[in-house]
């Protein structure tokens, strides 16, 4: 069969991809840098390719809200936004979790805090690793580096989502969404035709009536739930760690980068070796659950760690959970839509360990 | 007269309960119009036999355990964001038959937006809203519906419009909407009333099966707890103070 290459963009690549995971609805609302998922979906019509459902809330929190009510009826559901759109979001980010729902969003980051800037960043880590709304919840973070992964990763974050039943966040960027890569599409994927045993769709045939939610009024019984959660967290963490080394086998120093900063990385990491300074990239793909192991594994032998964000520190907290005073970790960080160049990353690195 | 075992008989029957309803003893303050609202809905469902395929959105105020009594196929929604909910799992099951029940601090203060927007879209659900003029649930707050001079916890001295704003009236406002087919105000304080409020649920799930648009009865009720009465003297204060600010019967027909 013939490949199915396209060049496009990463959100509109992210809105194709969605019809062809037979995605049954998606509920959204229009945000810079990520407002072309809901204009590619209204312009394709996939409720004629397959039937799929598009809708354009009133905000952030209507749509969240739509994706509760759909998802507790076990369909196939996407919302999108950026920062402060995924931040209005957060209570109802916070029942699904706690319903135990289904879902993918995806968060297409801006510079923060506030209004910010439209432009890329990676300032969302802690709201999405360590939680964003109340409460003792994990969201399964996926960080997509290119328009392929967002791509691929669209498809897989729908199995993990239905495979814990639990919301699955692919956190990209300004960069991620709005640069244009060659991309190989998958081929259409069916529509669910299955209702799930514990969906609300009408009790007929199933003789009890089921119900959604997320509220446990007696401790005993919250507690009860919360343990659950907390084994199904457990469960997760042994499964879903995704990681990608590059370069790391005789590497001296190691960068730990994700998403855009993690390609950025790339590129600094040949221009170390140009050098002849032997640096290595280990790359998070899942940010919830964190590879913690391989990173305390590569500590051992590596001299220095150096950890890259667009922001001021976030990721590299849980490297250094990671490394757990093994050795020194660097960072550096650059914010509000300003993106690091590989030569000011590999500078970093030299400042901290080499030239000290 | 002697009555004995002997009178339970089938011709003898005069009520059933609505199969509707689970066997789960009602949580409501005796005399509340949540209890008899609960039945009329179900028993609307019962009687149009459609238990088997509603889906039914429960909200947070004191109806947020609707589900351990309707027994049927319920969500429990976010505070004001039944709507919004409705709209996500009527879209995906347009067959379906899907209503939300809220009170007025969910339907008309935190989640307006969620319920005009539903409105204007001319979601094919149906809003039951119970409207009691406080929030019930968290002890007696003021409502957006909240009568003026009427006292609260948050308004001890009675609401004041200049400070405070005009009790609002949500129905009226809906109705102007051209997603709404139907919007109507009802009350359940006397026998005569609960029949009537019980025509207007049937007609709103009939037009919701016939694709009409947005259906959305308003029913004016009491809580006795919340305003510090009796429940008679609660339904005897109903009648004479909120009837005359929110009228009874079909605002859009
Ligand atoms: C986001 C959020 N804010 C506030 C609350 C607290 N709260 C629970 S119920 C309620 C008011 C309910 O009043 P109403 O909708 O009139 O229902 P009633 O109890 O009168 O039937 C409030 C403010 C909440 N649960 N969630
Ligand atoms: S507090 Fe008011 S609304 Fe709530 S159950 Fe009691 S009477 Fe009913
Ligand atoms: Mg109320």
């Amino acid at each position: 069969m013939e490949k199915d290459i396209k060049l496009m963009k990463g959100n509109e690549a992210i809105a194709e991809a969605a019809i062809r995971a037979g995605v049954d609805a998606y509920f959204g609302y229009p945000i810079t840098p990520q407002s072309e998922v809901i204009e590619y979906l209204m312009a394709e019509q996939p409720e004629k390719r397959t039937g799929m459902v598009v809708l354009q809330a009133e905000s952030e929190v209507a749509a969240i809200n739509m994706i509760y009510g759909a998802a507790g009826a076990g369909k196939r559901v996407l919302t999108t936004s950026s920062s402060p759109g995924i931040s209005l979001m957060q209570e109802g980010i916070s029942y699904i979790a706690g319903a135990q729902l289904p879902c993918v969003l995806v968060n297409v980051v801006r510079g923060g805090p506030g209004l910010g800037t439209i432009q890329p960043s990676q300032a969302d880590y802690f709201q999405s690793v360590k939680g964003g709304g109340h409460g003792d919840y994990k969201l399964i973070v996926l960080a997509p580096a290119s328009v392929q992964e967002s791509v691929d990763f669209t498809r897989l974050a729908f199995d993990i989502a239905f495979k814990y039943r639990n919301p699955v966040m692919l956190l990209t960027d300004g960069v991620l969404g709005q640069m244009m890569e060659k991309v190989e599409f998958f081929e259409q994927q069916e529509r669910k035709k299955e209702d799930e045993p514990w969906a609300t769709v009408g009790k007929a045939g199933r003789g009890h009536r089921n119900y959604i939610t997320s509220l446990f009024i007696k401790p005993e019984k919250m507690y009860e739930v919360n343990l659950e959660l907390q084994k199904k967290y457990r469960e997760v963490e042994k499964n879903e760690v995704r990681y990608q080394e590059i370069d790391t086998e005789d590497a001296d120093y190691l960068f730990v980068a994700y998403g855009t900063t993690a390609r950025i990385c790339q590129k600094a990491c040949q221009l170390a070796r140009e050098k002849g300074i032997k640096v290595g990239l280990l790359r998070p793909i899942s940010l919830y659950p964190y590879p913690y192991d391989i990173i305390n594994k590569l500590a051992d032998k590596v001299k220095g760690v150096m950890v890259i964000e667009m922001n001021h520190g976030q990721m590299v907290e849980d490297v250094k959970l990671a490394i757990n005073g093994k050795l020194e970790v660097g960072f550096m960080g650059r914010s509000g839509g300003i993106i690091p160049t590989p030569s000011e990353i590999l500078e970093a690195l030299e400042n901290k360990f080499i030239n000290k | 007269m002697k009555f004995g075992k002997d009178i339970i008989s089938p011709e003898n029957k005069v009520f059933e309960k609505t199969k509707l309803l689970t066997d789960e003893y009602l949580h409501y303050c005796p005399g509340c119009g949540h209890s008899v609202v609960h039945r009329l809905l179900m028993e609307a469902l019962e009687d149009l036999n459609l238990g088997d395929e509603t889906i039914g959105v429960a909200p947070v105020g004191c109806s947020v355990f609707a589900y351990h009594y309707m027994d049927i196929d319920m969500q429990q929604a976010a505070h004001g964001r039944a709507p919004a909910v409705a709209t996500g799992i009527k879209r995906v099951m347009p067959d379906k038959t899907v209503f939300t029940y809220q009170g007025d601090g969910d339907l008309a203060a935190i989640g307006t937006a969620e319920t005009i927007h539903a409105c204007n879209r001319g979601e094919n659900i149906t809003f039951i809203f119970i409207n009691n003029g406080i929030y019930g649930m968290t002890g007696g707050q003021m409502a957006p519906t909240t009568l003026e001079n009427m006292k609260s916890s948050t308004s001890p001295y009675g609401r004041d419009l200049k400070s405070m704003g005009h009790p609002l009236k949500m129905t009226e406002l809906v109705a102007n909407l051209d997603g709404v087919a139907y919007a109507t105000r009802q009350a359940v304080h006397t026998p005569a009333l609960v029949r009537k409020c019980k025509k207007a649920i049937v007609k709103a799930f009939k037009l919701q099966k016939e694709n009409k648009g947005t259906t959305f009865v308003e029913i004016v009720t009491n809580c006795n707890s919340g305003w510090k009465m009796r429940p008679v003297q609660a339904n005897e204060w109903l009648q004479k103070n909120m009837i005359p600010y929110y009228p009874l019967g079909d605002i859009k027909k």
